[in-house]
């Protein structure tokens, strides 16, 4: 493993099986336990440093970092010296003068925790970097398609929606190709970015025909919030052409699981009868990001520092 | 001293075999007679054995395996797991991240059982002091006790085993090699 985890690209087969592996471990570690409680990374201090708004993830990290008892700081760039103009370096140097031996980091600008990987000497981890990145989301997502089919390798896996704002399915597609399985993206041919054809993976623009042959389905939030021009004509036109209801379900393999990354629009991606379905993956995507995060943060901070091992 | 990456040469020419596979099939015998002992009659119900990875785990498999047919308890088998130490180490900044082994509580947990830890050598006791922290997470037994095939000495802890194969006083130096067929495919214990 490196020190960092900035991308999927980052993982190759070993490193990508080892966290999975890991995370597994660590679930039946704490099986069953009324306190789900390791002193592994006592004395430890990570460091969420979210510019952009976050439920799932920060949560995650921090429940995950505090399960490992590290001690775990919050940064909202709201309310904090980045409103008064701080930039990111000089709040990266001030985190690390106070001892932070892991950054989270979420930025709305693509490649932020690499620069900031640059400017630190402890662990940084990817939360989500613009329209760029989501690597733990993309762990989680292969650790919930692995405990469910039992296999990643040759599993088909169709992602659906809106590509082109989407860090997850950049970073999903990227490892899901690592770890063996067939990536097949479903999108209008404008929420699919430029230079998609060199990505490692399929491209479909009709739905229906693509979902009888996946094992996974992975629909995609449409990110409103990101888009500035008319991507396609009505929400009701987008969700009739690309919105997974219980009709479409319906075509589904009998084994086939449906995952959302969240949050979730009801009604436009995925209709509410598929998202509580019994193949819907959902919250349990969310308790799996628990145990990945552990892993990550355990593989990152459980060894000796590259200072402490100089030293040895 | 857990490794054992050539234990299939021949021991002669990689130190002293202190126990060889006869001999350990006999230890593992009178520790399973010592335990069913020491429970009496009225705790043998209770018992649970936990190994600690690695070579714990099959030592304490073979263990309970003799413990049910002395007292042939074939139609209800002792209870086996394993316990994982690693993320309870107090010692996880000293090297690189270490890689974890399966953690595997029976079913009814351990909570008023009489649990007998397993492991292949007894040094430091730091490993043991980990399990007993692994172990009160999981649950209160009623009875916490020791297992060990090699005792060898240099501990810094107050800890000791209540069942110990064999003693083998050792200098810090030596290296302690328990392979068991599981793991490494021959039974033998080597100080080299």
């Amino acid at each position: 493993m490196r020190r960092h985890l900035l991308s999927a690209a980052d993982l190759d087969l070993a490193d990508a099986t080892l966290i999975l592996d890991t995370a597994e471990l660590i679930d039946t570690a704490l099986a069953g336990r009324e306190v789900k409680k390791l002193p592994t990374l006592r004395g430890r201090t990570v460091v969420n440093l979210f510019f952009e708004d976050s439920t799932r993830t920060r949560i995650s990290f921090e429940l995950a970092a505090k399960r490992l008892s590290a001690d775990v700081i919050n940064f909202a760039a709201k309310g904090s010296s980045v409103s008064k103009g701080e930039s990111l370096k000089d709040t990266a140097l001030t985190l690390e003068a106070m001892g932070a031996d892991a950054i989270v980091c979420r930025h709305s600008a693509s490649g932020a925790p690499h620069r900031l990987a640059e400017w630190v000497q402890g662990s940084v981890i990817n939360a989500g970097d613009g329209t760029h990145e989501h690597p733990t989301q993309a762990l989680l997502d292969a650790y919930t398609i692995r405990r469910r089919l039992g296999r990643l390798d040759g599993v088909r896996v169709a992602i659906v929606g809106d590509v082109l704002h989407s860090r997850v399915a950049r970073s999903n597609v990227v490892l899901l190709d690592t770890l063996g399985a067939h990536v097949t993206l479903v999108a209008p041919p404008t929420l699919l970015p430029v230079g998609v054809e060199s990505w490692p993976a399929e491209i479909s623009y009709d739905l229906d025909a693509v979902l009888p042959k996946a094992e996974v389905v992975m629909m995609l939030r449409v990110q409103q919030e990101r888009m500035n021009a008319s991507y396609f004509p009505s929400v009701r036109e987008y969700s009739r052409r690309y919105g997974l209801d219980a009709r479409r379900m319906a075509a589904m393999s009998d084994e086939a699981i449906v995952m959302h990354p969240g949050p979730m629009n009801r009604g436009m991606e995925i209709a509410a009868e598929v998202a509580d379905s019994v193949r819907s993956t959902i919250v349990e995507q969310v308790s799996n990001g628990l145990s990945v995060r552990m892993a990550v943060l355990y593989l990152l901070l459980g060894g000796a520092s590259t200072s402490e091992a100089g030293v040895a | 001293m857990r490794a054992a990456q050539n234990a299939v040469q021949p021991a002669a020419a990689s130190g002293r075999t202190i126990l060889d596979s006869p001999a350990i099939a006999r230890v593992i015998d009178r520790i399973a007679h010592e335990i069913i002992e020491r429970a009496g009659d009225e705790h043998l119900g209770e018992l649970t054995l936990l190994g600690i990875p690695t070579r714990g785990g099959p030592l304490a498999s073979r263990l309970a395996q003799r413990i049910g047919l002395f007292v042939d308890r074939s139609a209800d088998p002792i209870p086996v797991g394993s316990v994982d130490i690693t993320l309870y180490r107090d010692d996880l900044r000293s090297r690189g991240v270490r890689p974890l082994s399966p953690t595997c509580i029976p079913d009814g947990g351990i909570e008023g059982r009489h649990v007998v830890l397993v492991d292949d050598v007894l040094y430091s006791g730091r490993t043991v002091r980990a399990a007993l922290d692994a172990l009160r997470e999981v649950g209160r037994p009623r009875v916490v006790q020791l297992a060990v095939l090699v005792d060898r000495g240099h501990r810094e802890l107050p800890i000791r085993a209540d069942y110990v194969g064999k003693n083998v006083p050792t200098s810090a130096r030596e290296q302690v090699r328990v392979s068991l067929v599981e793991t490494d495919g021959i039974d033998e214990v080597v100080v080299r």
